[in-house]
């Protein structure tokens, strides 16, 4: 029985789905966290929310651990008397391995450290993908930071006006589409960027997301500055039989991914030719065709048959730049900025791009102006003159349809420089 | 050496990163890296995974809370060690994987995880989320732990997942539809392109805390947050620097609240939560696309909250029946037009559905072809 009444966070211990308030009482019986009264003050300073229907969460204040700008989340409780063991009750971010695969000893040191120094509660994981430790008082951060760099080997995520935390799908570790490592960059990119992700200089938050193909399990093109996407620019390799097979149902289409409904025997025509956005595959019966060089690598084929269909062997990534949520000008999707680039440790050529472009928006940019609406306030057109890019129509969906071109006087024979006085010999006023 | 706090800098160690993730690769995916061939599911929330040289390795998908107790992380891990020679990973929509190399582990796995539950009785680790079936929502942290969400995130997660539990378990979707909610317009879980987002809104203008605005905040950041420039400058009753807003001009975005801390918004009746639909971020078949308003308002009704677990499950029955195969939700509005969107859901079509923010005219309609 824990410290407060909660009848409206026990109506959250029914019905199937895990209870989140079910484990946190676990935890308020079980625990071994030095934080004794907080996974239980917790609860009931949320059961006060369920009443007032307005959060009880104070503004963070500054905190964090020495040299380091970001990491830690500042949270104060508004009612401190009523929950004192989550007056103070700060977030860790600690920044996840590539793609999240742990073993339990691994998992187990993060647990007792977080015992030692904290709540006990996390969230596995945030949505930039970080190992969240949630609520601790300010006190337990150097310790904690200490014996996490000391002991586990492991350092802090990002957060403010920093680096974010980089996030990738699980790529070539389990995954037949994989065009890049996506692991590796991203956790290359991490580690060559630690002072930008731990020392915030940025105008406002960055984040990198790296998916290893088009699918885009790590949504890096809704939710990341600079996304790097996996492609290829060859044939996708066909093997006929296995075609013939999933057509002749041996094989489940899909993957499986339909099967527990009857969706009537598998019709290559309907369910792949005709889907394919660019028509450029045809089905005779015994042979499929396809015709690379119209095909817009959208994966649904691929996606249908693994078994026949496998992606292309000159594997690399298109980068696209300035997705962001809709704080503040609107939601923005990236934009296709380089529509293929090599993907191959060290990541040099991605690295230099990178660069550019903070450089640029560290120096245009504005007090919590993110990539893509500098992009757009800026222009696509000085974004890469900056990166050095020559404009190319696979960077729009279709050329602009007002005629207000800002010429430059360089690009204008002559100049603009004009001498009224001659203009009026032929023309009297 | 332990920690010295009263030398504190002894001994530092900084930006050393996140441990290397191939140290925690089990062996058969160290071994077969790169070289992974096919997948398929067997059931929902069971993959095997092959590799060329005919290397297989089985994942079993369970589904998770976002806000995870320590405790129900060890028995994860005494799972792991049980049957995966502990190893585990977890997916970016908060499920856990389970990942064995010995097929004849798979089934005591799934009876292992099916028989656990919580005290009160939900299930520990449901298994599914996979393939045209409804995942995991991914969220945010809500009145659990921020300070600026309109709702909460865990509870109606929970809600909405127990209203979704059948289609977690099993694959009846014409294609995956991907529910996500985001507790207020920063949007943290970046909710913009998901099939369903559940997002939390203010309906109230932020109010001023006169005698103490001047103290907590920058005025002039606060003004120059707003969007729509309806903050401006002012004197308090008592004579003091502040501010005043234009509640003609809020769009109700809370950037200024974030800006400064004297100027709440949140409301028991102002906040509440609006739905969106048809968003996707894969390039499959179509391009991605954004999730279109579809409902405006539906109040927090805590602790269940009854209509957005309803309006959720009414989305997603009419498009289950209607959509073909392969067709994401967006798809299938768009290919039936928006106007058979709301005839079919009955959901009613208010003002508050037009455009009227930046770029609005894109999304009006400049044809004559619609439906009757």
């Amino acid at each position: 029985m824990g410290k407060h009444k909660t009848p409206m966070l026990d109506e959250l211990e029914n019905g199937p789905w895990p209870s989140f308030v079910s484990d946190i009482k676990q935890q308020v019986e079980k625990g071994k966290h030095i934080l004794k009264d907080a996974p239980d003050d917790l609860l009931g300073v949320l059961e006060m929310s369920y009443e007032d229907k307005v959060t009880h969460w104070k503004h963070g204040g500054i905190v964090g651990v020495f040299g380091y700008g970001g990491g830690i989340i500042g949270r104060y409780c508004d009612q401190p008397q009523q929950f004192p063991g989550v007056a103070h009750f700060h977030t860790v971010r600690v920044n996840q391995p590539s793609s999240k695969y742990y073993t339990t000893k691994f998992l187990r040191e993060l647990c007792d450290l977080w015992d030692r120094h904290g709540s006990g509660l996390t969230n596995m994981h945030g949505s930039t993908g970080d190992i969240v430790f949630l609520g601790t008082t300010t006190d337990h951060l150097e310790p904690l930071f200490y014996d996490m760099t000391h002991e586990l080997n492991q350092d802090l995520g990002g957060s403010g006006s920093n680096l974010r935390t980089p996030e990738c799908c699980l790529g070539m570790s389990r995954c037949e589409f994989a065009c890049y490592d996506s692991q590796e960059a991203c956790h290359q990119m991490t580690n060559a960027y630690q002072e930008e992700l731990h020392r915030p200089a940025f105008p406002y938050k960055f984040k990198f997301k790296f998916d290893a193909c088009p699918n885009g399990c790590v949504a890096s093109i809704a939710r990341s500055d600079m996304s790097v996407i996996g492609t290829w620019r060859d044939d996708i390799r066909i093997n006929q039989e296995a075609v013939k097979a999933y057509v002749g149902g041996e094989l489940k289409p899909n993957a499986g991914a339909h099967s527990s409904r009857d969706w009537g025997k598998f019709d290559i025509i309907a369910e792949v030719i005709n889907l394919c956005p660019t028509n450029c595959m045809c089905w005779d019966g015994s042979k499929l065709e396809i015709n690379n060089a119209e095909c817009v690598r959208c994966m649904h084929c691929l996606n249908v048959m693994p078994r026949a269909l496998r992606i292309g062997e000159d594997r690399g990534a298109s980068i696209l730049f300035g997705a962001k949520a809709p704080i503040l000008e609107g939601a923005q999707m990236s934009t296709l900025t380089v529509p293929f680039m090599k993907m191959e440790p060290p990541f040099d050529e991605l690295k230099e791009l990178i660069e550019k472009v903070w450089d640029w928006w560290m120096e245009e940019g504005k007090n919590r102006e993110r990539l893509g609406e500098l992009i757009q306030r800026k222009s696509m057109q000085e974004f890469l003159r900056v990166i050095e890019l020559e404009p190319d129509p696979r960077m729009v969906d279709e050329p602009r349809s007002n005629p207000y071109i800002f010429w430059k006087e360089e690009e204008v024979e002559g100049g603009w420089t004009r001498d009224i006085e001659v203009y009026r010999t032929k023309h009297p006023r | 050496m332990p920690y010295d706090p009263s030398n504190p800098l002894q001994d530092r160690i900084t930006d050393i990163g996140p441990r290397y993730f191939r140290e925690f690769f089990p062996p058969v995916i160290e071994k077969n890296f790169g070289k992974w061939e096919y997948h398929e599911i067997l059931e929902p929330g069971v993959l095997v995974h092959v590799a060329e040289g005919g290397d297989e390795v089985y994942t079993v998908r369970v589904g998770g809370c976002r806000l995870m107790s320590v405790e129900h992380l060890r028995e994860i891990c005494e799972i792991a060690d049980k049957y995966c020679d502990g190893y585990l990973r977890f997916t970016t929509r908060n499920n856990i994987e389970f990942l064995v190399s010995d097929k004849s582990k798979v089934k005591p796995l799934i009876d292992d995880l099916k028989g656990r539950k919580f005290a009160a009785g939900s299930y520990k680790f449901p298994i599914g989320g996979t393939g045209s079936g409804i995942t995991n929502i991914v969220h945010t942290q809500g009145w659990a732990h921020c300070h600026t969400p309109a709702i909460d995130a865990s509870g109606v997660v929970k809600a909405v997942m127990d209203g979704l539990f059948e289609e977690f378990g099993s694959m009846n979707m014409p294609a995956p539809v991907r529910v996500s909610l985001a507790c207020c317009l920063n949007m943290c879980g970046a909710v913009h392109c998901s099939d369903i987002a559940i997002l939390g809104i203010h309906r109230k203008p932020p109010m001023i805390d006169g005698e103490w605005i001047d103290k907590l905040c920058e005025l002039p950041l606060a003004i120059a947050a707003c969007p729509t420039a309806a903050i401006k400058p002012a004197k308090s009753a008592g004579g003091l620097k502040s501010l005043e807003v234009n509640g003609e001009r809020c769009m109700f975005c809370g950037n200024c609240y974030t800006m400064c801390a004297a100027m709440p918004l949140a409301d028991e009746v102002g906040s509440g939560i609006a739905i969106l639909v048809g968003g996707k971020l894969s390039n499959r078949i179509s391009k991605p696309k954004f999730s279109k308003v579809v409902i405006p308002f539906i109040p927090n009704e805590p602790p269940r909250w009854g209509s957005t677990v309803a309006a959720v499950k009414n989305i997603v029955d009419v498009y289950a029946k209607d959509a073909r195969k392969y067709e994401r939700l967006g798809d299938w509005a768009e290919r039936i037009g928006w106007e058979r969107f709301f005839e079919k859901t009955q959901i009613p079509f208010t003002h508050h559905l037009i455009d009227d923010y930046r770029f609005a005219y894109t999304t009006w309609r400049q044809s004559t072809q619609f439906k009757f």
